[in-house]
């Protein structure tokens, strides 16, 4: 069995890499480098990494004045600070005019586990995704956040991206080419499509292992780009599944990928449920407790997508 | 070179009332506050270029966006931007939005209108400069209202831990915000003692005396950020609109219009 890894470590070491090349890169963090993992970063380029104190508002602002001095600002805390706190500063210092910087929530969903629902992000999805210029990315694991920091980078405009604390199954390699934009395919069925992103793919890559054990084939999508969505492959798969079609996501669903989703087949003949945190705030536990606590297990996924499949199609 | 200044803050107060009575709406008296400032800046310190993109040239930040009318008149002065945008303030589609925007304006080094961000991206951006080895100048003007905002305390707080010395922060220190006195409102003194607990070299001076305006903003403080705290009288040139918090965004109608014109020296631009 592979290595279980956070994504909040891949990405900065993406990053990393990135810098090695790329001397205006620099990181911007609010006193959480340790928890965030920019730690990592600011041990290999110290001079390179910059720490406002607890203050998620100046560190949004202070990031848009060095992307407007020609830097390449990467800004993070966990995700219910950098995009809860900071938000109105991303949304007028950032994304109003575009600005190049990228926004790091880390902590996303409920496994930000025993810190409790103050700490743990269902909204940031949804409330980046409703910033016009923003693009929004959930890296299923450690080693597409690293990838997706090399795309980051090549990107120019405002960017958030999601990681998350728990560490889990690599479902991706580092051979697998990935696009910002495009839905990435794990998995090719008939009967029923799985949409996953963030932590909840690996959870799906294990549920469509336990459907197809029990005859169901099912297509699994992963999206690591939320916003702008890859509306064109989510309509062709899911009516390569007979409109079967289950969303899963460890956030809110109102205005979370699965609102995104439903936009998309939005008078197509479908069969449309979802596996998500609902619209409940997180509490303390431990990972599994919580998972279950809150429905958003492999199990639930596999039932989910089970009882679309016992509908029969339209 | 006070005699200049003076008489190009006539002509931008002019232009300002003129662009704000065609659009219907605007913010007059903290543009008029500001006015004098600004004129310092962009005809005596900063160091600018005809393209308003040269990175060598000095930032600005207007922190206090709502005085943007007075901000696009210097621009259209500078010929960064068409005079005739000056009759689109306001307007669908106009590069003069109601706050300064950089994606749409020329010759804006940051976009503001919601308060206390100027002075987060100016931090930021000295910062930047000075990573660079830039040797350009960041000159941020916010209002006294605006510091009501925490995001500017925190943004004095990083300027002097990071020993941004690069960085000057005007104060138009008008002592009235929207609906009522600083003092009345929410009590900001004693500011310069704050600011300079903060750890920022701070100056006082008349804004609206050029000679005071011109020997502050030449002054750097090794190591510190520099604040002046300019006093200026909101409304400044038209005298029926001075320390009055009814001209914030209040619009002169019917013979109120010919007394500011007069006031300022007559109608429209030459």
């Amino acid at each position: 069995m592979a290595e279980k890894l956070a994504s909040r470590f891949g990405f900065y070491q993406g990053l990393i890499e990135v810098a090695a090349t790329h001397p205006d890169v620099v990181v911007v963090d609010a006193d959480l480098a340790k928890t965030t993992g920019s730690y990592a970063f600011e041990k290999a380029y110290p001079d390179r990494f910059i720490d406002v104190g607890i203050a998620e508002q100046n560190m949004i602002g202070f990031s848009a004045g060095l992307a407007r001095s020609g830097l390449v600002p990467f800004c993070g805390s966990m995700a219910v600070f950098s995009a809860g706190r900071g938000f109105e500063l991303i949304r007028n210092a950032v994304a109003y005019s575009s600005i190049n910087v990228k926004i790091i929530g880390s902590h996303g969903g409920i496994t930000a586990a025993g810190d409790g629902g103050s700490h743990q992000c269902i909204e940031d999805i949804a409330i980046m995704r409703a910033l016009p210029n923003m693009v929004v990315l959930s890296p299923c694991d450690s080693e597409q956040a690293r990838k997706l920091a090399h795309l980051m980078y090549g990107y120019k405009g405002p960017m958030y991206l999601r990681t998350s604390r728990e560490p889990v199954e690599a479902v991706t390699t580092q051979y697998d080419e990935i696009l910002i934009g495009k839905a990435q395919k794990l998995r090719s069925g008939k009967d029923v499509c799985i949409i996953a992103t963030g932590m909840m793919t690996p959870l799906a890559v294990q549920a469509a292992k336990e459907l197809a054990a029990e005859g169901v084939e099912s297509t699994l999508l992963n999206i690591h780009t939320i916003k702008p969505l890859d509306e064109e492959e989510i309509l062709k798969e899911s009516m390569a599944c007979q409109g079967r079609v289950l969303v899963c996501e460890e956030a809110n669903d109102m205005g979370g990928l699965t609102d995104a989703v439903a936009r998309v087949l939005v008078g197509k003949p479908v069969q449309f449920d979802f596996v998500s945190v609902h619209d409940r705030f997180g509490q303390s536990g431990a990972t599994e407790e919580l998972l279950h606590a809150y429905g958003i297990t492999s199990d639930h996924i596999a039932e989910k997508a089970k009882a679309l499949v016992q509908k029969g199609c339209l | 070179m006070e005699t200049n200044l003076a008489e190009k803050a006539r002509q931008i107060r002019k232009d300002v009332l003129a662009m704000v009575l065609e659009a219907g709406s605007g913010h007059l008296g903290g543009s008029f506050s500001a006015t004098d400032i600004l004129v310092a800046l962009y005809y005596h310190q900063m160091r600018l270029f005809p393209d308003p993109n040269d990175p060598r040239r000095d930032r600005f930040v207007l922190s206090k966006g709502h005085a943007a009318p007075a901000l696009y008149a210097i621009l259209a002065d500078k010929g960064y931007v068409d005079k005739k945008e000056l009759h689109r303030l306001r307007r669908l589609g106009s590069l003069f939005q109601g706050h300064p925007d950089t994606a749409k304006c020329p010759g804006l080094d940051c976009t503001t209108g919601s308060l206390g961000q100027g002075l987060s991206v100016a931090g930021g951006l000295a910062y930047g400069l000075r990573y660079q080895h830039a040797d350009a100048k960041v000159y941020v003007l916010t209002g006294d209202g605006e510091l009501d905002e925490g995001i500017c305390w925190e943004a004095f707080m990083s300027s002097a831990n990071f020993k941004l010395d690069n960085l000057t922060i005007i104060i138009d220190r008008n002592g009235l915000q929207l609906s009522k006195p600083t003092e009345e409102l929410m009590k900001l003194e004693n500011l310069h003692a704050k600011l300079e607990a903060f750890g920022l070299a701070v100056d006082e001076i008349d804004g609206h005396d050029f000679e005071a305006i011109v020997s502050a903003l030449d002054k750097q403080y090794e190591g510190k950020p520099h604040v002046i705290i300019a006093h200026t009288v909101k409304g400044k040139g038209v005298s029926f609109m001075e320390h009055e918090v009814a001209w914030h965004g209040g619009i002169p109608k019917g013979e109120q219009i010919d007394r500011a014109y007069a006031e300022l020296g007559g109608r429209m631009n030459g």
